[in-house]
């Protein structure tokens, strides 16, 4: 293994109704679900399919080809309902309090950036036709996870891993990994604490949106006692092979850098857990407190304890992990390593390097050090303590998904903030999936025949066929099948649904 | 300072010469960087929401996940 497996990420936006702070903003993120699927999704709207067994007709019991036309009347019932599969794979749905984002199954960690990003644009979208609907208040979504008083919502991964691998060996080994990749992957914060009050003069700034959320090592939960390593096991693929691990303590980043070395080293770590390469033990003592820690640090000089006695720096940990890596893929590949676990070691090595040289030499990069080194400018010209609002402010509007608002946005549009994709990539993938998975099957089905999918989820595509009693479930259990080189050339000569099925079934 | 560069001297005082240099690159770096800050901070002025304070305290989020 490399950097490729199958992966995808859920993002939770941050939701606000501009000049009503008290708005319902399971109403908001519904006008925002259902604005991008009136305005997008042909015809009929498939159903998310939350049966795992063949539904049948009667089964329904909703209207599918309905359009929620005025928001404001939306019932609790039609809440629950804002729910799309978008035709490059992706769901888009409303979950809790908060429109989320699920990528499509891809296989690579730029990949991953790619239909991340498209989701950002998605957004984006949404919330513009969202504000084309007459009487309807302005809704600004922000890529965070935190409104600093109390609250946080999360930025998940998801990596499909053998199920022979051990779960212990998981959690002894990604622990640590987790403790210290925030160096990496922190999109920062102004606010120490879950409320975010305490702002002294010299500790106002923190690596991670995440870190303070965080109690206990290892559980089910994502909402309270939150796990470092979460257990949730539900692989949407045949459960005898694999298992997903559910990632759900990472930022929700914009720094296209950051979302990819996120991606990249989090797979190879697993990669080397899985072939047992793993040979030192780098556990950590006290990991939740640890991963505070590490958070309130931004200098990169806190001392993390490991159990054999040893005290390293959150860099230092991870350049372990980087030296095994390096021995792995060599030991593995030599020099036919593919082309992104050879960029993703060499930007790995090149960003740690730096952060223990002086971390901003990665403000061009990571989140975290761009949003300190604008803080921090802010702070010497207005000489401005932690707890002023201003700070807050920019902490905030820097996930703004509007490029003309968003902080993050500008930075990049001036060339302060590396690009990995350019727009034209981006865009594609909003409508285009992933040809390397089954989210390829699921998105063309949605464009293609979109009047006659029912239902979808990520391991089904549900057709409602003219002349069948019973819908059709055509099961996609294996992520790495229906891809393009599987039935790209079988959907471009189906002109219909029918005969797509009829194909499949023979 | 080009011209004490020209006179013959000993090796101390030539290191001493290549330091000012150096400074002297640094201070003019340091000087473009601050404008350079000073532009990017304009512009961020330019689109940062008005009223701070009240902005912040009505980002008010529900728990997710």
């Amino acid at each position: 293994m490399s950097v490729r497996r199958v992966m995808g990420t859920e993002v939770e936006y941050g939701i606000s109704v501009q000049g009503q702070p008290s708005a319902n903003p399971m109403v908001a993120s519904s006008q925002i679900v259902n604005a991008y699927a009136s305005s997008t999704v042909k015809a009929r709207r498939a159903r998310w399919d939350f049966e795992e067994e063949s539904p049948l007709r009667d089964a329904r019991g909703f209207d599918m080809a309905r359009q929620v036309a005025d928001a404001s009347q939306l019932t609790d019932e039609d809440l629950g309902l804002a729910n799309v599969i978008l035709t490059n794979g992706a769901r888009l749905y409303v979950d809790h309090a908060h429109p989320e984002y699920s990528s499509p199954e891809v296989t690579t960690p730029l990949d991953v950036v790619r239909w991340e990003k498209a989701g950002e644009q998605v957004m984006l979208d949404a919330s513009r036709m969202a504000a084309q609907v007459p009487g309807s208040t302005p809704i600004v979504l922000y890529k965070n996870n935190t409104d600093n008083k109390g609250a946080s919502y999360g930025a998940h991964e998801n990596y499909l891993m053998r199920r022979s691998t051990p779960f212990a060996e998981i959690v002894r080994h990604l622990t640590p990994f987790f403790v210290s990749r925030q160096v990496v992957t922190g999109a920062g914060r102004v606010g120490i604490g879950q409320d975010g009050r305490d702002t002294t003069p010299e500790r106002g700034f923190q690596i991670s949106q995440r870190s303070d959320y965080f109690e206990v090592e290892v559980g089910l939960e994502t909402t309270l006692k939150r796990p470092i390593i979460n257990t949730r096991d539900e692989p949407h693929a045949d459960p005898a092979v694999y298992r997903r691990l559910h990632v759900i303590l990472g930022d929700a980043n914009l720094a296209e850098v950051s979302i990819y070395l996120k991606a990249g080293t989090t797979s190879l770590v697993l990669a080397m857990i899985e072939a047992g390469f793993i040979d030192r033990d780098l556990s950590v003592e006290g990991a939740v407190k640890a991963l505070r820690d590490v958070s309130h640090d931004p200098t990169l000089r806190h001392l993390v304890t490991l159990r054999d006695g040893r005290r390293l720096t959150a860099v230092q940990l991870q350049l372990e992990y980087l030296d095994l890596a390096r021995k792995f893929v060599e030991d593995r590949y030599g020099s036919d390593a593919d082309e992104q676990t050879v960029d993703i070691l060499a930007r790995w090595e090149s960003v740690l390097t730096r952060l223990e040289r002086d971390p901003m030499e990665c403000a061009g990069e990571l989140d975290w050090v761009a949003k300190l080194r604008l803080l921090s400018q802010y702070r010497d010209r207005d000489d401005l303590d932690w707890d002023d609002a201003k700070l807050h402010l920019i902490d905030l509007q820097y996930a703004d998904v509007r490029p003309d608002k968003g902080l993050y946005h500008r930075l990049a549009a001036a060339g302060r903030i590396e690009r990995l994709l350019d727009d034209a990539t981006i865009e594609a993938a909003m409508h285009d999936p992933p040809v390397d998975t089954r989210a390829y099957f699921r998105g063309r089905c949605l464009d293609k025949y979109a009047d006659s999918v029912a239902a979808a989820s990520w391991d089904s595509v549900i057709f409602d066929l003219p002349g069948r009693e019973s819908l059709q479930r055509v099961p996609t259990i294996d992520p790495l099948r229906g891809t393009r080189s599987h039935v790209g050339e079988l959907i471009d000569r189906s002109d219909s649904a029918q005969a797509l099925v009829a194909a499949i079934t023979r | 300072m080009a011209q004490e560069q020209k006179q013959p001297r000993k090796s101390s005082q030539e290191e001493t010469a290549t330091e000012e240099v150096v400074e002297t690159d640094v201070a003019e770096r340091k000087e473009m960087i601050d404008e350079d800050v000073d532009a990017i901070l304009d512009e961020i002025d330019e689109v940062l929401e008005t009223n701070a304070e009240d902005f912040v305290k009505s980002f008010i989020q529900k728990g997710g996940e």
